[in-house]
């Protein structure tokens, strides 16, 4: 018995609706059908194509068929600033069966191709932003305009854990070739979803004409005109359909190994799509779009995937239990205490996103001078990349000056120590300052892991006080841990929140606890490692055990942070929590030989150092295979994340799993680390119970 | 100092959008500044051996000058259209001369010796902007008895113009006002319009994109009986109606003025030539016999006298506003002269930017008639003004001009 599947239907659908004009255009015999896809919603809800506007589309194409007499050309554009951006992917959650999802791609499959048999020239006019479904609109037309100032251009499937399968994996390489598909439809899709800009999409031969924005419609139509009455002739390069074509597959798979290795499908199925794009034919190219698209829908991955996005793209802009925005102050100038390495990047940071004077103190005339020479050679290097104008140059490095006393802080709103890791240093330079600043004046601390609350404690304005926590590197890592002590003030903890959003940081708010979120569970993540390996465990086998969970080996991570700061980071959560977090001996003794972690290079090889190997001592215990290390680790993050849930350190588990992405590069494909303890069952078989509902962050039950 | 040399301004080239009606009509969803950025690009588009960076000055009129009119639209239109920001631009008001103005203001500078190229134009989306909008008349006008009442209404200083003009029966304003329609669908059919209109994207949410290509004001088919019929909003049993003015309209128009050495120097061609201009103050509640006053100025600063004009252009902001000027100088209500492509009863009269149409017009006439050696462009302006141009056709050809002359006295039997 086969089930009939009715047409998909997603509630609450934003419909972008197909409207359709006939008209007049000189040099043309006969009508030129204009679509324009707009959803009734300005340029900040882009159009996307979910059942409904696929309908609408189809609907636009049955009056363009039914038009007496024939027209002669149909084209396609957007709404202002937009030409569309894609499937609507906020429906598919709702799927919960194959069948279902099967017939999202096919649907769009069926509407797409009808422009292609259309008989007669079709166009598409890009007029804006285009990605995903979008993108393949356009290239089902026979031709197609780009506006010079389109922003983003960009097939972001394999970004989110899907293919471009409504027709991209087969017209784009086509189109461009195997070599360019590939890099387009993966490489920039992995590569944090590295957009196209216009003139790079018009020499790749995506499209055929770039237009100026300014009366591009006008002129898109006209040079329409000129093409259909032949004047003017579109001449594409051919494709290079050789060894080029398997190549950049290769290459490709090498690719997307190094970024997911193998964790994540989507990638490696638009790859086999691009692959079979060389020979097949379009039919064929059609089917396995669809079984691909399918197959992604109905995966765990690509439901963490939208989850996360969800996260850094909605949770991160509203943070869950920030006070109201309007109690935050108004800050102009910030101070920073301390001039060395991390003082400066937060001074250069401030300086570029606030745009407010900023003062570094230091003891030492020869550090402060080398924190604001760091600034102002930082700032000369954007301006040699062509990043900053003169003028802008010039203003910055006005912003940024020194003081070797604090009284320069009289006048500051806001200002960040960055000084030693030691509570006492901490919160004798809080007292210093109180001398000065004012009494609403923000006192933030960028502590790794320190308590708030205490470092506070002894002040005449403890309220002021509160954690502004960075990630390494500053200017790259977009988490901002926001903790509010015992005593943090409504206004103070606004204020800091406010600072945040305008240096564009992703602000989660925290309870005063030993290192957090980030740290904490990086913590316990390399304490279980460690535990494992000095008990017996081959550091080697340890490093291969996280492919597709952490970003990064463990050992090639400890030699990032530092030794000596993953050591303290244990040793203060271990006399935080006692023995769940280890502190490993060999960490200690490689801290006193003063290593810069396990690993040496020799000619780009990896390998642990001999000296290391030398005097690190292996326990007893048989060595685990890489299954029993990835469990046991993942065990211990059940727990901890749980405890961290129970004790308030954060609000929900997507604090948890934003932090992680954002913080320490955690996969979308997990969706940061709670979804994977999900799916693996860890969570339910450690804690009794999962984090997240299921449909949340993974497939629905049917 | 050295000594100072005038200098010839010509009218390189112009062009416009398709007019459209102001409210419900086509450009209801599409903004004023991006009508006039589209005549300007075309011009460029037009003259790529104009340099852009070689254009000295942007001026652009427009009556009201706030929202997307506002904020200097001359310079605003500049660096939308894409000029060199070294390119400055100002905005200028005349109320409906304002594009006269430009080009007069402009042609000033380049005579002077200030710029060698510069564009002008004016803009006027009514549907956005009505008529006085914002405006705020000083009290004193009327408890000094400066002005009537009535001369804030054009519609009304109409009817006090047929007053002055008891000749000019409503009769007379309906037949000329058929004429205009019938004159430019004549032009429309043969393509003597289209060659000057850039087409214009417009926006509609409802309905998706379209492109203006035609003027959508003209009414062709209609009948005496037609206008006949409609009302006289202004007077009770008057004679102003819909039919025989102009009607409420959004559109741009915009040209290209140089000296003629830098015409020279850059290739550019020479439509028109400038001979002279005058503008004059009339009394706001009869508005509309201004351009009479102007015309004399202009005649008188040139030399020349009516006769020696061989086209008219002149602005059709209500029938009885041009019949007057042609009563005044005793030319018939029908010569071929005058508004040979029809005028702003039919095309519309988008307030600012209607001189530029004149001038358009004019030009394309010049080339159609070698035996012509004068145009003039005119027009009336809301308070109280007339505005008037007068040109040089530079195709002209004395041997045809003899055979001209000689083929009219011939058909009016040798009594001029």
């Amino acid at each position: 018995m086969t089930r009939q599947i009715a047409e998909p239907v997603f509630e609450n659908e934003v419909v972008t609706r197909s409207l359709v004009r006939f008209l007049e255009i000189p040099g043309l015999a006969g009508e030129f059908a204009l679509i324009t896809l707009d959803n009734g919603q300005d340029h900040t809800r882009p159009s996307t194509f979910g059942p409904g506007g696929l309908r609408s589309l189809s609907a636009a194409l049955d009056a363009i068929e039914a038009r007496s007499p024939r027209i002669a050309a149909v084209g396609v554009t957007g709404k202002p600033f937009i030409f569309a951006v894609g499937a609507d992917i906020s429906g598919i959650g709702l799927v919960t069966d194959r069948a279902q999802a099967l017939a999202l791609g096919r649907q769009g499959h069926q509407v797409y191709r009808r422009i292609t048999d259309l008989a007669v020239p079709t166009f598409a006019f890009i007029n804006g932003a285009v990605m995903g479904g979008g993108l393949e609109l356009a290239l089902h037309c026979d031709y197609r305009t780009l506006s010079s100032a389109a922003a983003a251009i960009a097939f972001p499937e394999c970004f989110l854990g899907l293919v471009p399968g409504w027709g991209g994996t087969q017209l784009l390489p086509n189109l461009i070739g195997g070599d360019q598909a590939v890099k387009v439809i993966v490489e920039n899709a992995l590569n944090q979803n590295r957009m196209l800009a216009p003139r790079q999409a018009a020499e790749l031969g995506i499209v055929d004409e770039l237009l100026d924005s300014a009366d591009f419609l006008a002129e898109s139509l006209r040079w329409a005109a000129k093409v259909i009455n032949g004047s003017t002739p579109v001449v594409r390069p051919s494709v290079d359909r050789g060894d080029a074509w398997d190549d950049a597959v290769a290459r490709g798979r090498a690719f997307a190994d190094a970024k997911v290795n193998g964790a994540a499908p989507a990638a490696y199925r638009a790859l086999d799509l691009i692959e079979l794009a060389k020979s097949a034919s379009f039919d064929q190219g059609v089917t396995a779009e669809d079984e691909a698209l399918a197959d992604l829908i109905m995966s765990d991955e690509l439901r963490s995937s939208l989850y996360a996005f969800d996260l850094v793209n909605k949770r991160a802009k509203r943070p869950a239990g920030a006070p109201e925005a309007s109690l935050a102050r108004k800050v102009a100038k910030v101070g920073v205490v301390g001039a060395g390495l991390m003082a400066g990047q937060l001074a250069l940071l401030v300086a570029r996103r606030l745009e407010v004077p900023v003062v570094l103190t230091d003891l030492d005339q020869e550090r402060l001078d080398q924190g604001v020479g760091y600034v102002h050679r930082e700032v000369d290097q954007l301006l040699a990349k062509g990043r900053l104008s003169q003028d802008k140059a010039n203003r910055l490095k006005s912003l940024v000056s020194g003081s070797l006393t604090k009284d320069a802080f009289a006048d500051a709103d806001f200002v960040i120590e960055a000084v030693f890791e030691e509570i006492k240093i901490k919160k004798s330079v809080f007292a210093e300052l109180e001398q000065y600043l004012a009494p609403t004046a923000v006192l933030a601390t960028n502590t790794s892991s320190l308590s708030i609350s205490e470092m506070a404690a002894d002040l005449q304005h403890p309220e002021r006080v509160v954690g502004f926590h960075f990630f390494n590197p500053v200017a790259v890592m977009p988490l901002l841990e926001v903790v509010r002590g015992e005593q943090t003030d409504d206004a103070t903890l606004a204020t800091a929140f406010a600072v945040a959003k305008q240096l564009k940081k992703t602000a989660i708010g925290v309870k005063d606890s030993p290192s957090f979120i980030v740290n904490r569970l990086l913590g316990r993540f390399m304490g279980e490692v460690s535990r494992i390996v000095d008990d017996g465990t081959p550091i080697e086998v340890a490093d291969a055990s996280f492919a597709g969970v952490a970003p990064m080996p463990p050992f090639v991570l400890l030699s990032l942070v530092g030794p000596a700061i993953a050591l303290h980071n244990s040793q203060t959560l271990h006399a935080a929590f006692g023995s769940r977090f280890y502190v490993s001996e060999n960490l200690r003794r490689i801290v006193e030989a003063k290593k810069p972690g396990i690993y040496s290079w020799d000619g780009g090889k990896q390998h642990v150092d001999p000296d290391v190997q030398a005097f690190f001592e292996h326990g007893a215990a048989p060595a685990l295979t890489n299954e029993q290390v990835r469990y046991q680790v993942l065990s211990a993050l059940a727990e901890e994340a749980r405890l961290m849930l129970d004790e308030g350190v954060v609000l929900q588990a997507q604090d948890i799993d934003l932090a992680m992405i954002t913080g320490a590069g955690f996969s979308f494909f997990n969706g940061g680390i709670t979804p994977l303890l999900d799916r693996t069952g860890v969570a339910e078989k450690v804690t009794g119970r999962r984090f997240l509902e299921r449909g949340v962050a993974s497939v629905a039950a049917g | 100092m050295t000594s100072r040399q005038l200098k010839e301004v010509v009218f390189v080239d112009g062009a416009r959008t398709p007019f459209g009606k102001a409210g419900k009509g086509i450009y209801a969803e599409t903004r004023a500044d991006d009508l006039i950025v589209a005549v300007i690009r075309e011009l460029i588009r037009r003259h790529p051996e104009l340099p852009p960076e070689r254009i000295d000055e942007v001026a652009i009129a427009a009556s009201t000058q706030i929202g997307d009119q506002g904020l200097t639209i001359g310079r605003v239109a500049g660096l939308l259209s894409g000029l060199p920001k070294s390119v400055p631009g100002y905005a200028i008001d005349r109320m409906c001369a304002g594009g006269m103005t430009a080009v007069t203001s402009i042609s000033g500078s380049i005579a002077f010796g200030a710029y060698d190229v510069a564009i002008a134009g004016g803009v006027e989306h009514m549907g956005r902007h009505p008529m006085g909008e914002a405006a705020d008349p000083n009290p004193r006008f009327l408890s000094d008895k400066i002005v009537d009442m009535s001369a804030l209404s054009m519609g009304m200083t109409a009817e006090n113009l047929h007053d002055r003009y008891p000749g000019i029966t409503k009769q007379r304003a309906d037949l000329y006002a058929l004429r205009s329609q019938e004159k430019v669908a004549k032009a429309y059919a043969e393509g003597k319009i289209q060659p000057d209109l850039v087409p214009v994207a417009t926006r509609s949410a409802e309905h998706g994109w379209g492109l203006a290509t035609r003027d959508e004001p003209p009414r062709p088919g209609t009948t005496l009986q037609d206008l006949a019929a409609l009302k006289t909003p202004f007077r009770p049993h008057g004679r102003i109606t819909a039919g025989n003015a102009a009607g409420l309209n959004d559109g741009a128009t915009a040209c290209i003025l140089a000296s003629a050495e830098a015409a020279g120097e850059l290739g550019l061609p020479v439509k028109m030539k400038l001979v002279g201009y005058g503008f004059a103050g009339v009394d706001p509640e009869v508005m509309g016999v201004g351009p009479i006053p102007s015309t004399e100025k202009a005649l008188k600063a040139t030399g020349l006298s009516i006769e020696d004009v061989g086209l008219f252009e002149l602005n059709e902001a209500f029938a009885v506003q041009v019949l007057a000027f042609l009563e005044h100088y005793g030319i018939a209500d029908d010569d071929a002269r005058v508004n040979a492509y029809g005028g702003a009863i039919a095309l519309g009269h988008p307030l600012a930017s209607s001189g530029v149409r004149l001038m358009t017009q004019l030009a394309r006439q010049f080339g159609e008639h070698p035996e012509v050696r004068y145009g003039l462009t005119a027009m009336c302006v809301g308070f109280g003004q007339g505005g008037t141009v007068i040109w040089e056709n530079p195709n002209f050809d004395r041997s045809t001009a003899v055979n001209a002359v000689n083929e009219v006295n011939a058909v009016r039997g040798g009594n001029k």
